[in-house]
């Protein structure tokens, strides 16, 4: 079980994971703050949709794919987590129709203006 | 065993995509026959192809060709049903039409001339639709406003060639065909039988199959034949896997089963470079991100370069040697589209050692100057 | 205009590091390309970072590199950091994004200092989540004090030691450890140990590490000589066979190791002609005295190279950047051997320990090349050992026939977790030593690289 140690963050962000709210440390990778947070489950694979979590940390692997902020496919652990960023599982295979502006508003539970 | 005389009834020397079609003809005919191909790192056209089982705009010039290439297009969905059935592999074909897309008013206008006179020049064999702007959205949702329309013809599909490549390997060895990695130094004929020379020792056959695609330049002369192929590059840029959105393939862009997108079609006259180029792979890009704006976001995942095998006309040759009665060559482009032919047909007129008068016109004697 | 430097060094982990201050010092110009978002490679990641800087618990190597990054952030340079390099061609153009901009940049001689990252551990189950390399638990360590607690760790070397010491020491707790290094190594290494200048105070370390862990009440299993991950979907439990018996360790998180290999992919796609090595049992690029590869200007140093540590890295990228200096004509040779000399003496200590090393960790057999037809080798096509032998049943000449049959190799990370064990894979099938086996033919883009950034490149050089 991932846990943090230390003291906690002197600055924190905001960030939702398959639309739920949560506080994590600034400066973070997106996969280090999910992982932090005791999700390992990132992604299903497009082959034979099994799970995957991060596996290398280090850029290598591209296992810790996820859609962040309507981006397809980036690697959590080479992506630093901001404000307000919205972060879902990558469910197979990239989906080409997907908007960032409206991924993003879908995720937070808002309307489109 | 491999020094015995005549062990072999052919020995094909390439097991690019013509080799192992014509090699699996014979094999599935109960011709015993040897495939001779080149290192992992050999140019292998094959592997840098873009999949495309293509009808439209192809023989022109050439009615032969024309009805050489929709034969072979006919053909293919019972061939694949064959090597499905010996190899289980999906070679994932599908005729599902195919569109040429033109990125402006005077190209579609052209495009639309070149498939009159093709449809004239078939006699009807051959159909096709021009398509405007509109006709394209409707069936390519997304296409962007740049593109000028499209000619779409039924009698096209796509299938992935490298899954073909492999399947046809695997049937010609579980009908009893054998491979040998070792390229070809020296190909003899004497007394009415052939040897290859190999790094791994001679081979001896009654009959030879030259499909070396580059490589056939230099050997062919040792057998008494005349081909002269040189290498055009084609770039191919390949996106991660996408969730289906393309029903067509179109010359430009494919959609694999995988969900993979492959663009492509340059021609470079680069000689023996089968690199990459940074300029070219951007002009690529360009161009698809024109036909689809939605591409824009996804991510270029690999790329290659891979050498087209051109005869002066750009058709392939076939020809049976007069000098060497047994020796055949099939080399050149297309060897995808031609397939199904090439495991039907042309592995029929080796065996029986004959050429067809209707591939007449794509012989060596074309490359004579008059 | 395609920006123009004296030399680009592609990296900022020790070698890179060294070698852009070494040039940079020299007067030349110099621009260093990153991954990172902060100097000091993954070695000394995150060392920055001021609470870092005051944990003992990371162990006094890592501090070793404080001197390091503070004399790079000293240097006259252009660093850059978060750029992503998708392409080192022959004729020295290197290209690499950075905040959704493709850039192209050129120089007279490049520097590759990529570093190493983990070998594959291709075991059963190595892809269900919850299993981490230990360079991973390091990173999520330094850069993120993220932790997991009763983990079991699986492996072999320095490393693996290493990172259980730092979790004791910060008293997170550790529900097993399993060396996998094989019986045999021990007796097979102890001749290099007296045979070379060894570095007994590294030994000494590393046999503490190890009491220290025994003294915590950890099991410490050794003899371990095969191992798989259980579980449905994610980690139930670490299998692992000791004197013929199977037994199971439950836990949710495994932290695998078997040493690193360099990070051979932009050399590669730049022409570098690359060795097996066998000690190594990875590629290798081949350099001469300094660090020249085969490639025109293309200079590789550090464990980019093979596998040396990072204070081998730091001298090798110092004799680098002097190699280039004086190919530039900027110092004559007797200067560039005069400087290089105090970087031969401590890569000669380096390189003292390094085949003991060799020797002792080389992972077995069985733990590179998979026996079991179902365990996955590439990770991101799914292809399995069984898939890959059949394929090469079929008399397939080598790698990229075999990624063109079974899509080994084409997925994202391009090879980087398969290559080797493919390699491997067709040597044992053909019977062929693996330097003639070879690799897969890596041509650019090495990273993924988003179609905008790339169709933007011609829309800027054509104006």
């Amino acid at each position: 079980m991932f846990t943090k140690i230390g003291q906690t963050q002197e600055e924190s962000v905001r960030v939702w994971f398959e639309g739920c709210e949560m506080t994590v440390g600034k400066g973070l990778s997106v996969a280090a703050a999910l992982l932090g947070e005791g999700i390992t489950h990132f992604r299903n694979t497009p082959v034979t949709a099994a799970e995957r979590g991060p596996f290398c940390m280090m850029g290598v692997c591209f296992d810790c794919l996820l859609v962040i902020d309507g981006q397809a496919n980036l690697q959590a652990c080479m992506v630093e987590v901001s404000e307000g960023m919205c972060i879902e599982r990558q469910c197979g295979a990239a989906d080409p129709e997907l908007d960032p502006a409206l991924a993003a508003t879908a995720n937070r539970g808002e309307t489109t203006p | 065993m491999s020094g015995d005389r005549r062990d072999q009834d052919v020995i094909v020397v390439g097991g690019g995509v013509i080799g192992a079609a014509i090699a699996y003809g014979l094999t599935r005919r109960g011709v015993r026959t040897l495939v001779l191909d080149e290192s992992d790192r050999a140019f292998r056209a094959a592997r840098g192809n873009f999949g495309l089982v293509w009808v439209q705009g192809k023989g022109v010039s050439n009615i032969q060709y024309a009805a050489w290439t929709r034969r072979s297009a006919d053909l293919w969905a019972e061939f694949n049903d064959e090597i499905k059935e010996r190899t289980r592999i999906d070679t994932r074909y599908l005729r599902s039409g195919g569109l040429h897309l033109c990125l402006d008013e005077e190209e579609l206008a052209s495009r639309s001339l070149l498939m009159a006179n093709m449809a004239e020049a078939s006699e009807g064999v051959f159909s096709y639709e021009m398509l405007d702007h509109d006709e394209l959205a409707h069936r390519l949702p997304g296409v962007g406003p740049s593109v000028a329309g499209a000619s779409f013809s039924a009698q096209d599909g796509h299938v992935d060639p490298l899954s073909l490549l492999h399947a046809l390997h695997t049937a010609f060895k579980s009908t009893g065909g054998m491979l040998i990695s070792a390229p070809v130094t020296k190909l003899c004929y004497e007394k009415g039988g052939f040897e290859a020379k190999t790094g791994k020792g001679s081979f001896y056959s009654g009959k030879i199959v030259l499909a070396a695609g580059l490589g056939s330049r230099a050997l062919a002369p040792q057998l008494g034949l005349n081909v002269p192929v040189r290498p055009e590059r084609g770039q191919i840029l390949v996106t991660e896997r996408l969730k289906p959105f393309l029903d067509y393939p179109t010359i430009f862009i494919r959609q694999t089963e995988a969900g993979s997108v492959l663009l492509g079609d340059s021609h470079e006259e680069v000689g023996f470079d089968d690199g990459t180029d940074i300029k070219v792979m951007s002009a690529i890009a360009n161009r698809a991100r024109l036909i689809f704006p939605r591409l824009e976001r996804t991510r270029i995942l690999r790329a290659w370069g891979a050498l087209r095998i051109l005869t002066p006309d750009g058709l392939p040759v076939y020809q049976q040697s007069r000098e060497c009665p047994g020796a055949f060559t099939a080399t050149g482009h297309s060897g995808v589209t031609l397939a199904a032919a090439h495991t039907l047909d042309f592995a029929r007129f080796v065996a029986d050692g004959e050429m067809p008068a209707a591939l007449d016109s794509l012989g060596e004697d074309r490359f004579h100057v008059h | 205009m395609t920006k123009h430097y004296d030399i680009i060094v592609i990296g900022a982990g020790p070698a890179g590091m060294s070698a852009s201050r070494t040039a940079a010092a020299q007067g030349a110009r110099v621009l260093v390309l990153d991954e990172q978002s902060s100097p000091g490679g993954q070695i000394y990641r995150a060392i920055e970072k001021p609470h870092n800087q005051r944990r003992r618990e990371l162990g006094s190597s890592y501090q070793d590199g404080v001197p390091l990054v503070h004399g790079f952030r000293q240097s006259e340079l252009d660093y850059v950091n978060a750029a992503s390099v998708w392409q080192l061609s022959a004729d020295l153009e290197v290209g690499y994004s950075r905040d959704g901009i493709a850039q192209l940049v050129r120089a007279d001689r490049i520097i590759v200092a990529t570093g190493a990252q983990e070998r594959p551990v291709p075991i059963p189950g190595w892809t269900k989540r919850g299993v981490m390399t230990v360079g991973a638990a390091q990173i999520l360590l330094k850069e993120s004090s993220v932790v997991a607690s009763d983990a079991v760790f699986a492996g072999s070397g320095p490393l693996l030691y290493l990172a259980v010491h730092q979790y004791l020491e910060l008293g997170v707790p550790v529900k097993a450890v399993l060396d996998l290094t094989p019986a045999k190594n021990y007796l097979g290494a102890l001749p290099a140990l007296f045979g070379a200048r060894a570095d007994f105070a590294k030994i000494l370390e590393g046999w503490q590490w190890k009491r220290a862990i025994g003294a915590a009440g950890i099991p410490l299993l050794t003899g371990v000589d095969a191992v798989r991950i259980s579980g449905e979907k994610s980690v139930e439990s670490v299998d692992y066979r000791r004197r013929g018996e199977w037994q199971a360790i439950t836990c949710d998180t495994a932290f695998l190791h078997l040493g690193v290999v360099p990070n051979i992919n932009i050399s590669m796609a730049a022409g570098c002609d690359c060795h097996w090595s066998h000690n190594q049992a990875c590629w290798t690029v081949t350099v001469d005295d300094w660090f020249n590869s085969s490639v025109a200007g293309v200079s590789v140093a550090g464990d980019g190279v093979s596998i040396g540590g990072a204070a081998a890295a730091e001298a090798q990228g110092g004799i680098a950047a002097l190699g280039a200096l004086h190919a530039l004509g900027r110092i004559d040779a007797s200067e560039r051997d005069r400087l290089a000399a105090a970087y031969r003496i401590r890569l000669r200590k380096e390189m003292g320990i390094r085949h003991f090393l060799d020797l002792l960790f080389r992972p077995a057999d069985r733990l590179r090349v998979p026996r079991e037809a179902d365990t996955v080798v590439c990770r991101c096509e799914e292809v399995t050992a069984g898939q890959i032998r059949e394929t090469l049943d079929l008399g397939c000449c080598g790698p990229n026939q075999l990624k063109s049959f079974s899509r080994t190799g084409m997925g994202p990370c391009q090879g980087r977790f398969c290559g080797h064990t493919v390699s491997e894979l067709i040597g044992e099938a053909s019977g062929l030593p693996i330097s003639e086996v070879g690799y897969f033919r890596l041509r650019s883009p090495i990273k993924p690289l988003p179609l905008k950034e790339l169709a933007d490149l011609a829309h800027s050089s054509k104006e």
